[in-house]
């Protein structure tokens, strides 16, 4: 790794009443890496994401982007470069084209500069044809595309994603992940996303950072850290995400969809 | 039986002769209503919305007011804004007593609260998540304010009827600020009280008739608003 990180935590610390939730002493992400915060329920990975996200203020550290550091009268300007997909696609009372459109018009941009912009990113998921429907009259599947695209639509620098596919039935998971796999291997943006999921980390990420009790345990390229775990305790949560497998796995695609090996 | 059928005859023939004191009585009782309704909505929404939203010292203590707020009986929101309407009370100098405005602002002490107090219940049923998700789309404070009114907006609308249905119908308040002085202050429901007390009880039938028109009316109209793309 070169350069400065797109990306940066240092000392970041997260207290609920006199417990600490999360203590990182340092991350970098580097551009168009994707990185992966994997860990068990509870590990914090999520309170991580929305505060590198600057959707909620840690107690004590600071975020860079581009090396400067982010406090929170920039994060409006910040949110604007970045983006967040959560669990549930979250969309709101609207039909599918104004949904899409919403980053946009946050931003000033209307008229056919957004319409363009919004077309594009609805054909390229394939729902165009769902432009006038109701958000809440999508199924689980269509909803999830519909927020991938209003997530996509502004071009963002930085995307986070927090455990986007856990929601998904399995064959709409294995498609989905398979699509944005795709996106990012086409349009490389940086990424940092959030699982439980040791499959669906090999299939998307580049790099792995473990998370147990608000603590990275140990991050490094995902071959490192999947083969040679750094304690008993990665060791032991990586085994039980992952069923056993017959031959050696073959990391040169790691891109693709690998959810049905994981549990 | 007879009694309510003939009030409706009444009331029709009354709607249809065009008795200008009658026209001015139900466009002062919908012009106060609909103001006081209209203040409430501008003041109730966003407390409601930042009592539902913000953490404070206290915070439960000021939903609490504003929930006792909902239920005040109108003879006693009535009293406080007369005393301090009085020549002698706080408000004396702006000389509002027995006006429209008087009517107004004791209307608006009775909606604003019920505004308020489902603003606030309407908020907090919105998905936590969801004002992340609005933020994390790039949303100014204010941006973010408007696309969660905006979510809320069927309950927002059922707010806003609650609080017009309980002024257009409420007469304690109208007679104590207003005084029920005829072709100033009358209304539909201090005219129907009126000649109740004078033993005119087809007049009093037929005036109460027409309120229910006029409520039925204007929630008609805002239903169909809050309906419009909802499915079957």
């Amino acid at each position: 790794m070169t350069g400065q990180p797109v990306l940066a935590a240092e000392g970041l610390r997260v207290e609920h009443g006199r417990r600490a939730t999360l203590d990182v002493s340092t991350l970098a992400v580097e551009a168009g890496e994707v990185l992966a915060l994997l860990g068990p329920n509870g590990a914090g990975k999520s309170t991580l994401l929305r505060c590198l996200a600057l959707l909620e203020r840690p107690t004590a550290g600071v975020v860079r982007f581009h090396g400067e550091p982010l406090d929170w009268r920039s994060a409006v300007a910040y949110r604007r470069r970045t983006t967040m997909l959560f669990q549930e696609p979250l969309l709101l009372d609207t039909t599918v084209f104004e949904n899409v459109a919403t980053p946009l018009r946050l931003r000033g941009v209307r008229g056919p500069e957004a319409r363009r912009r919004v077309d594009g990113w609805l054909e390229r998921l394939g729902i165009s044809g769902l432009a006038r429907r109701q958000a809440r009259s999508l199924s689980g599947g269509e909803a999830r595309r519909v927020s991938l695209a209003r997530a996509l639509v502004g071009d963002p620098e930085l995307l986070f994603l927090d455990e986007p596919f856990s929601a998904l039935d399995a064959p709409t998971r294995v498609s989905f992940i398979g699509e944005l796999a795709g996106l990012l291997a086409e349009q490389p943006t940086t990424t940092v996303f959030v699982t439980h999921d040791v499959g669906e980390a090999e299939a998307l990420a580049d790099r792995i950072a473990v998370l147990l009790g608000g603590r990275i345990q140990q991050i490094g390229p995902i071959e490192a850290v999947l083969e040679r775990p750094a304690d008993p305790e990665v060791e032991s949560f990586i085994r039980s995400g992952r069923l056993p497998r017959r031959s050696a796995p073959d990391m040169s695609d790691k891109r693709a969809p690998s959810a049905g090996r994981s549990l | 039986m007879d009694v309510l059928l003939n009030a409706i005859v009444s009331a029709v023939r009354l709607l249809l002769s065009g008795d200008p004191e009658v026209l001015r009585v139900m466009a002062l009782s919908l012009q106060v209503s609909l103001t006081a309704t209209a203040l409430s909505m501008l003041v109730g929404v966003p407390l409601g919305t930042w009592l539902a939203l913000a953490r404070f010292p206290g915070r439960a203590l000021l939903l609490a007011v504003v929930n006792t707020g909902m239920g005040m009986p109108p003879v006693v929101a009535g009293l406080i804004i007369t005393v301090m309407l009085w020549r002698s009370g706080p408000l004396g100098p702006l000389h509002l007593l027995y006006t429209p405005t008087a009517i107004v602002i004791a209307q608006f002490t009775l909606a604003a609260p019920i505004v308020a107090g489902l603003t606030a219940a309407a908020m907090q049923q919105l998905n936590p998540k969801i004002r992340l998700q609005i933020l994390a789309l790039g949303a100014t404070p204010g941006q973010s304010l408007w696309l969660l009114v905006r979510e809320a907006r069927l309950p927002l609308l059922a707010a806003m009827m609650a609080g017009f249905g309980a002024v257009i119908s409420e007469v304690g308040a109208s007679m104590m600020v207003g005084g029920n002085i005829a072709g100033q202050t009358r209304v539909l429901t201090t005219a129907t009280v009126l000649e109740t007390s004078k033993g005119n009880f087809d007049l009093a039938l037929a005036l109460g008739v027409l309120l229910l028109l006029l409520v039925y009316s204007v929630n008609l109209c805002v239903t169909w608003i809050q309906q419009r793309g909802r499915p079957l």
